[in-house]
Order: C-alpha cells, then structure tokens, then sequence
C-alpha cells in the first residue's frame, strides 16, 4: 500500500509547537481579496439574473446535439470509415487477445492455473505468498466461480498490460519532456479523482455494450497511476549517477535504458501495482457495460436479492486482488532491495512444471473445476443476513432499529443540508468554493473549483448536482469522525492496528456493488443507504491515512510534551493530531473521492439526483441525460477535489 | 541498434498495412468468450428481473443438456441489450417489454434483428398497495381516493408527501407524467434498482406498513407479498403517446422475444428452440419463485421445472 510522505522538514520540538499557531499563506489576506472581489460582483450579478438556484439564462441545453450525435453513431457504427478502419481494429484487437489469453487460461486448466500462478508469486515474492496464491484460486474454484474467475482473469491481463503500456508511454513523456508533464499532469491529477461510474458512458455511446468496452473503460481508469509515477520515477534519479553515466559518453537512449529506467524500477513496480488494483476495483463496474466474468455474477446475484451468491462471486475478485498486491508489492521489495531477479533456467523451470501440472491434469480429464468439490456458501451468508435485517431494521428497544436512525439521518442531516445548499443563492454557493479551496491551496485550485462548479450550472443540473453534494458532505463527515476515532485508536494500539489490517484490505477491494444490498436491508431505499455505503467504503482509507500520520509524528516533539507534564490526552490534541495534519488533510481529500464515487453509485439504492441520471442514462441509452450527468460527476469531483487540495499533491487515491 | 530499429519500424508498419487496410466491423465481432473449446455456443442477454432469469435458466438448461450447447449470459438493460443484439454480441432477448423506437431502428430499418415470437406470458404494470393494506381501506384501490392517503404513506424520503416508489430506471414507466397530471399528493421516489425496491418492499410487509409502489406482473413477489392493484384511468390505444401527458393506466402487453437476424438465420437448432421456446405466466412464476424466493440456484430450478414439466418442453426441441 502506499507510503506517505509528509514533505515538510521536522524542526525542533517547541519550535513546532508554535509553528502550528501561525497562520499559513495568510488566509485573512486571501479572504479580504475575496471580499472585495465579491462586493463588487454580487450585486452585478444579483441585479442581473437574481439570487436562488442557477439562473436559467446562464445555462446551455446540450440535449439536443447529444441526441443527434448518439443516433449518428448508431446509425453509421457499421459503415463509416472511422469506425471500419479505426475504432473496429480497436475492438478487433481487444476481442482477439482476451479471447486469447481466455483460451490459454482454460486449456491450462484449473491444476494448470493455480501451478503457474503459485510459481510466479514464489519466483516474485518468496514462498509464503506462492502458498497464498495457490490457495486464492483453489477457493475461487470452491466457490463455484472458476470459469467466470478465468474471465475476469483473461480481461485483468489484456486491460492490465494496456494500461501498464499506455501508462509508461505517456509517464515517459512527461517524465523526459518539460512540455509533456505540463500539459499531462493536470490531466493525469484529474483522471485519478473521477468515480468510475463517470467513464462507462461515453466508451459505451462508442463501442457499445460488451467486452471491448469494458476493456477501454478499465484502462481509461486504471492508466493515469502508472503514467505518474513512471514519470516520478525518472524525474526522481539520483542527479550523481545521470551525471555519472553521462560523462561516460552515452547517448540519450543509452541513459534511458541502462541508468533512468533501471533506477525508476520502484516506482515502475508500484506504478503496476496501484494500476491492478484499480483494474480490479473496475471490473465489477464494468459488468453493468457487459464485461462479464466475475463482475457480471454480482450484478446478477444482486439483481435477485442474493447477497450470499454476490458474495461468492465478490471473494474470488477480493482473493484475486488482495493476492496480486501483495505479490507485485513484495516484488518491488524485492527489487528496492538490489536483489537480481529470478535467472532465466529458474523461470524455465517453474514454467516446465507448471506445464506438467496442467498436463497431468488434463490427461486425467479434469481441466474444468470439477462440480462436486464447490461449497455453496449462499445460503447460510443469506440466513445470516436475513437474521440480522430482521433483528435490527427496526423495533429494537431503546436505540430504535436501522430504519428509524436512516428515517432520522435523512430528516434531520440529509434534508437540512440539501435545502440549505439549493436555498442558498448561486453566487454565494460559488464564493463559499473559492474561499475554502484558496484558503487550503492555492489560487490555481480555487480558480478550477469555482470553474467546475459553474460548469455544473451551465450545464443545467445545478439542483441534482447540490443534491449529490449534500449526500457526499454528509458522509465525508461520519466517514470523518468515525476514521479518525478509529485511526487515533490503531496508532496507538499495536495489537489493534494488527487485528484492524485485515479487516481494512478485505473492505477496501470489495466490491462496491457488494454493499448496496445489505444496506438497503438495513436502512431502506433512499439516500441514507447510498450515504452508508459510502461510509463503509471510504472509511478504511481515512484509518489508514491517520493511522499511519499519527505514528509518523517525530518521537522527539512527543516526548518533548511529554517532559513537560503533558497529558495523553494533551499529547494527542496539541502534539500529535497538530503535527499530522498533511496527513488529515489527505485523509479527507481521500474520503472525499471515495465517498463520491460510491454515492454516485447508490443511485442504485435510491441515492436518487446525479447517480439515479447516469444509471438512467446507461439503462434506456439515453445519452443526453447520462452524458450530462457523467460530466457533472466529473466537475463535481474535480471542485470537491480541489477544495481540499493542500498544496502537495499526494501519490495514489485508493491509499 | 540502427539496423533494428529499423527492421522493428518495418515490421511495424507491414503489420498497420495489413491489419488496417482491411475494413474490421466491429458491429459483428462476438463475445470473446464465445465458442471457447470447439463448443457451440448461444449468448443470451438476461435482464435485471427474475422472470427473464427464469426464461434464460430454462433455456439454458435445455440448449445445455438437450441440445448441447454452451450458453453464455450477458446481463444488460433492456435498450443496451437492443444494440448488443443487433451487433450479434448477444444472440437472443427471451423477454421484451415493448419498445417501438429500437423496434423501428433495428428490425425495419437496419433489419439486424428479426421477430421471435411471444413468449407465451402476458405483462401488465400498474400501481399497487399491499393487500393487507387494501383490506383495511378498501376505497385505496380508487386513484381517486389516494390523496386520502398521502399523509399515511409518506416517509423520509418523500417529504411531505405521500410516496410512490419505482423501481429501476430502466423500466417504462409514466409515473412522474402520471402524478402531475392526475394532480396527486404524491412524490415519485426511484429505488434506482429493482433489487432495492424488492428489498424495501418485503420490509415494509413485515412491519405490516402500508406502502404504494410501481410494480409489474407476472412477478414473484406477489406469491410472497399479496399486492393489490390501484385502478388509474383506464388504458385506450394511443393515450399514453405523448410522454408529458399520460393520464391513463399501462397497457397489457404480451411479451415478446428478439434473435439477431444473422442468429436467426445460421443458429441451427439452437435458433429453432428458442423461437418455439413458448411457457406460461404459470410456469414462470414457478421458476421465478424457486430462484428467488427459495435462493435455488437458476440452474437447479431450471432443473427441477423441466423434470416436472417434459410435456411442455419437448414440443420446443427441433
């Protein structure tokens, strides 16, 4: 997982102390600015179009082109050249490989598998994660899930090896190139805090429905990592060895390849890495475009009310993506540690008996999982659910049941905050922005956050836009009190954090789709289960964050306050929690993205505004409403990101 | 290096030349998971409701081990799956509610996709309150007297007024149009999925609450929650043409299957099953049930229904 940074020097304990009360990059003066910039536009603007919701003088009706444009792709899909001679080699190719590496996976057969899956992870990370690995994909066979598990596989590698491609292309060029960084890295920044729910549609309105799509959506997501940190890695080298290699007369390439790309293997590997993860987080996703696989088998289970079969289908995707972290992760170890790679008679080795494996197994008939060793595990994950909506949604004495607190959040958090964004009038919406996003940034943040957000009215659908805002406010906050509690309790407590860790990996790579059901169970339809979900979902970066923030505090100015009498309790509120605060600061620009990408989601489950129209977009082609509320997604995420932007930017988003 | 710098750029280019001079259509490129290990394979799209489920298991029970096929699924909205269809990525809809645009666009303009047939179940949608409910306040069952009851059945969500839920958005629906012009008390609230809404409503009938929601026949849950249906101004062809202005119930629609023409034409006996591939609202139901209120495996009660039924389906084979 990721390691954080904190960029700033530690200075002498008491030193630090103060430096805490002083005031950074003077937020009065930014205010007063603002004030007078404020006094005289409102009334310009008050006279002109008046206060309350966005005027509607101010909006663009997009619908229409959008419309026309969708018809004329489905239209001429079949004969136009672009199409014939571009976009259908693209789907072309990607059809052929995955069914490619599709038909490699079932002629290896299960045995065949999980041998080469078992020897990769030992040559790459040693043999406890090789016995790990061996054990994932004999449980995704138990499951009952092998054949749509070698789906996803199949569509993980080709989406995976795209992704990893495009992104070291385009890291390299902004890594060697001053003009290239410029121009990718605020696009790359942008990519990496959008919901994937925002991307679907357009490769949808292309593609249409099916693999090639799903494949395009996945690298769209999951490129930007790799493209970052390659161009980290290279810009990262150490300036003695360049100078080094170039006095020995090499030529640029000859630099690149034996001195640059060597040194930025770390963040190459890591690049990989946080590239599979969100792969992975994608394919769920991507099963309500066709992706099939895994992803379909939840979507299909949910459908039905069946918690237990989505679980079953959702572990192996959790067992695949927990196995592939940790074994990509402790190669890069590995490799951060100057040990030289497997040698080349090994690796033949491993793949010779792989080969023999899946041989073996299929001389014996048996490449196909066989049906009598699966385990059903639906049914009793749904009797355990049952008794737990049954015994909690409501009439529980005293506390009152799930759907009297949901009945409560709604009226009295959700409501309030709702009507007070669209009570409030437009200008003051876009001035309350600015001020937070320049107080925490910088002006350049400010700027695009008050920029998205107009976006978002011109585009018409300012009222759903608040609405989502609302929902995503009102979960950063529980998600916020109840991570930081949690985070404060695992830094200090080892065996807590130990206990914790698990539970946290588990969590973050379930699927999101995983959730919606048990929470409609608990807290009905509406936004309440869009918001509760979102919670569960973000909660385990933000303990994460904080967690490892609060241990990063210097010793030093711990015990500094601790000499001086201080109490645990003092320690915490004016040493420790003051000192991490680049931490906390990323702690909520992480729950912020994560909880938007999740509320977004529940649309499903009765979230309702700009989810419920990118939902409904996807479901009756209706590219207009889907497309327009995919773009306000993006502002969205893009003002709520810039909002809480300090200014250093952070290395990853799933943390 | 020069030399093989070149060579790659050569062989590079000599690829883009053949690969790209050629048209590649990529409205006929099958699922890739299609035909894997020299089987015959059918796709076959499967909505999100359990009674399209039900048709794909029996239909996938009996192409599997009657006709030996291999049976893929792709779960889709029902306009996403029109355009799959019609790319060929999928073979067959066993269920279609009726949509006239993409009927027009794909069968009798593009002709990409032929006629099926019925399926032999007839749909209806409507409003409906739970019967318990409808027992106690017999005049419910009147649109007229709903308003009555906006005060019982609002709830956090809905405001101050009363509730409608529906379902999916990607199922027709009038429901906005039909509480403007009917000038209710009420607010239309979307579960966003049909899941959500099932869930919600068999959590309301344990509480014994009163609830009014968008809901479909034939449909599972009626085994499982008895539901009443509200009586709307009554359905006339031609009066819910204009979107804005319905003010009358839904139509009954008899529920229709779709094959990709080229499927239809060169699917061999799998095409020919699945255009006799004819049952009951009965029969569906049964199956339905079993899969989603029993949590059976789509497999094993599609299993279980045609041990139980040979003479229904042995007509279906070729």
């Amino acid at each position: 997982m990721a390691t954080l940074t904190p960029a700033a020097p530690r200075p002498a304990p008491l030193r630090a102390l103060r430096a805490l009360r002083a005031p950074r990059g003077r937020p009065v003066a930014k205010l007063l600015v603002l004030a007078a910039l404020a006094a005289v536009l409102v009334p310009l603007a008050q006279a002109r179009w008046g206060a309350g919701a966005w005027p509607g003088a101010l909006t663009v009706d997009v619908s229409a082109p959008l419309g026309t444009a969708g018809d004329w792709i489905i239209d001429n899909r079949d004969s136009h050249p672009l199409f014939l001679y571009v976009l259908g080699h693209v789907s072309n190719a990607i059809v052929v490989s995955v069914r490619a590496v599709y038909l490699v996976l079932l002629a290896a057969g299960w045995a065949g598998v999980t041998a080469a899956g078992a020897l990769v992870a030992w040559r790459a990370a040693g043999p406890r994660l090789a016995l790990g690995t061996a054990a994932a994909f004999l449980a995704c066979g138990l499951l009952g899930m092998w054949v749509p598990t070698m789906q996803t596989l199949a569509l993980m590698v080709v989406a995976v090896l795209a992704s990893a491609v495009v992104g070291a292309l385009l890291g390299l060029a902004a890594g060697l190139s001053d003009r290239a960084e410029r121009v990718l890295r605020p696009v790359l920044d942008t990519m990496q805090v959008l919901p994937a729910f925002a991307y679907l549609l357009p490769v949808v309105l292309v593609f249409g429905i099916g693999v090639p799509a799903a494949v395009l959506a996945t690298v769209v997501y999951a490129a930007p990592p790799m493209a970052r940190l390659t161009a980290l890695g290279l810009r990262g080298a150490d300036p003695e060895v360049l100078e080094a290699v170039t006095s020995l007369g090499t030529t640029a390439r000859q630099r690149l390849l034996t001195a640059r790309l060597p040194l930025a293997r770390r963040e190459l590997l890591l690049g990989l890495n946080q590239t599979i993860m969100m792969a992975l987080s994608m394919a769920v996703i991507a099963s309500v475009i066709g992706a099939g696989g895994l992803g379909d088998r939840v979507y299909q289970a949910l459908a039905s009310v069946d918690v237990g079969a989505a679980l079953a289908a959702g572990i192996p995707i959790v067992l695949l993506a927990v196995v592939l972290d940790r074994v990509t992760g402790a190669a890069g170890e590995r490799l951060g540690a100057a040990r030289r790679p497997p040698s080349r008679p090994l690796l033949a080795l491993a793949a010779a008996g792989a080969l023999a494996v899946a041989l073996a197994a299929r001389l014996a008939g048996r490449s196909l999982w066989p049906g009598a060793w699966e385990v059903p595990i639906a049914g009793p994950v749904n009797r355990a659910v049952d008794w737990m909506t049954a015994h909690l949604y409501s009439g529980v004495p005293v506390v009152g049941g799930t759907a009297d607190w949901a009945a409560r959040f709604t009226t009295w958090v959700l409501d309030p905050v709702r009507d007070g964004l669209l009570w409030l009038p437009w200008w003051s919406v876009l001035l309350l922005v600015a001020a937070l996003a320049w107080v925490i940034g910088t002006w350049r943040t400010a700027l695009t956050a008050v920029l998205a957000l107009a976006a978002i009215g011109v585009l018409g659908v300012w009222e759903p836009s608040l609405d989502t805002l609302s929902q995503v406010l009102a979960a950063v906050a529980a998600t916020l009190v109840l991570g930081v509690a949690t985070g404060i309790a695992a830094a200090r407590g080892d065996r807590f954090e130990r206990l914790l860790r698990p539970v946290l990996d588990v969590f973050q790579t379930m699927p999101q789709f995983v959730y919606l059901i048990p929470v409609v169970a608990l807290f009905g339809v509406g936004r309440a289960p869009a918001v509760a979900a979102a919670v569960v979902y973000a909660l385990p970066a933000v303990v994460r964050i904080t967690a490892q923030g609060l241990r990063q505090v210097d010793p030093a100015a711990l015990e500094a306050a601790r000499s001086l009498g201080a109490t645990t309790g003092q320690q915490l509120r004016q040493v420790q929690l003051p000192l991490a605060r680049p931490a906390l600061l990323l702690a909520v620009n992480q729950g912020v993205v994560l909880v938007l990408a999740v509320v977004i989601i529940g649309g499903l489950v009765g979230g309702g505004a700009l989810g419920y129209q990118v939902v409904f977009g996807l479901a009756q082609g209706d590219l207009a409403t889907g497309l327009v509320a995919g773009a306000a997604i993006v502002c969205l995420g893009l003002m709520l990101d810039r909002v809480t932007q300090p200014t250093a930017r952070r290395p990853r988003k799933g943390a | 290096m020069r030399p093989r710098v070149t060579a790659a750029l050569a062989a590079g280019s000599a690829l883009l030349l053949l690969t790209g001079c050629g048209a590649a259509d990529m409205t006929r490129q099958a699922s890739p998971f299609a035909h894997a290990g020299g089987t015959r394979t059918v796709t076959l799209s499967v909505q999100s409701w359990v009674g399209a489920q039900a048709n794909v298991a029996v239909a996938r029970h009996l192409l599997e081990n009657e006709l030996g096929y291999r049976v893929d699924t792709v779960q889709a909205d029902e306009v996403p799956a029109w355009d799959a269809l019609s790319q060929g990525r999928v073979d067959a809809i066993l269920e279609d509610w009726g949509h006239p645009e993409q009927e027009r666009r794909y069968i009798d303009d593009k002709k990409t996709i032929t006629r099926g047939g019925d399926l032999g179940v007839t749909g209806h949608i409507g409003w409906y309150v739970p019967t318990y409910f409808a027992d106690a306040h017999p005049d419910v069952t009147d649109w007229e007297n709903l308003d009555k009851y906006a005060g019982t059945l609002r709830t956090a969500e809905s405001g101050g007024k009363g509730q409608l839920m529906d379902g999916s958005p990607s199922y027709v629906t009038n429901d906005k149009a039909l509480v403007k012009n009917l000038d209710l008390d009420y607010e239309v609230v979307f579960a966003g999925s049909e899941a959500a809404q099932i869930t919600q409503i068999e959590q309301f009938a344990k509480e014994r609450k009163p609830f009014l929601t968008y809901w479909y026949t034939p449909q599972w849950l009626f085994e499982k929650v008895p539901m009443t249906e509200v009586e709307l101004p009554p359905y006339e062809e031609g009066c819910d043409a204009d979107p804005a202005k319905v003010a009358c119930a839904y139509p009954v629609t008899a529920l229709q299957k779709y094959l990709n023409a080229d499927f239809a034409r060169g699917g061999g006996d799998a095409a020919e099953f699945l255009k006799r591939f004819r049952w009951s609202t009965e029969d569906q139901n049964e199956v339905s049930l079993m899969i989603a209120e029993r949590k059976m495996r789509p497999e094993d009660a599609a299993r279980a229904w045609a041990d139980a039924h040979p003479g229904t389906w042995k007509p279906w084979l070729p």
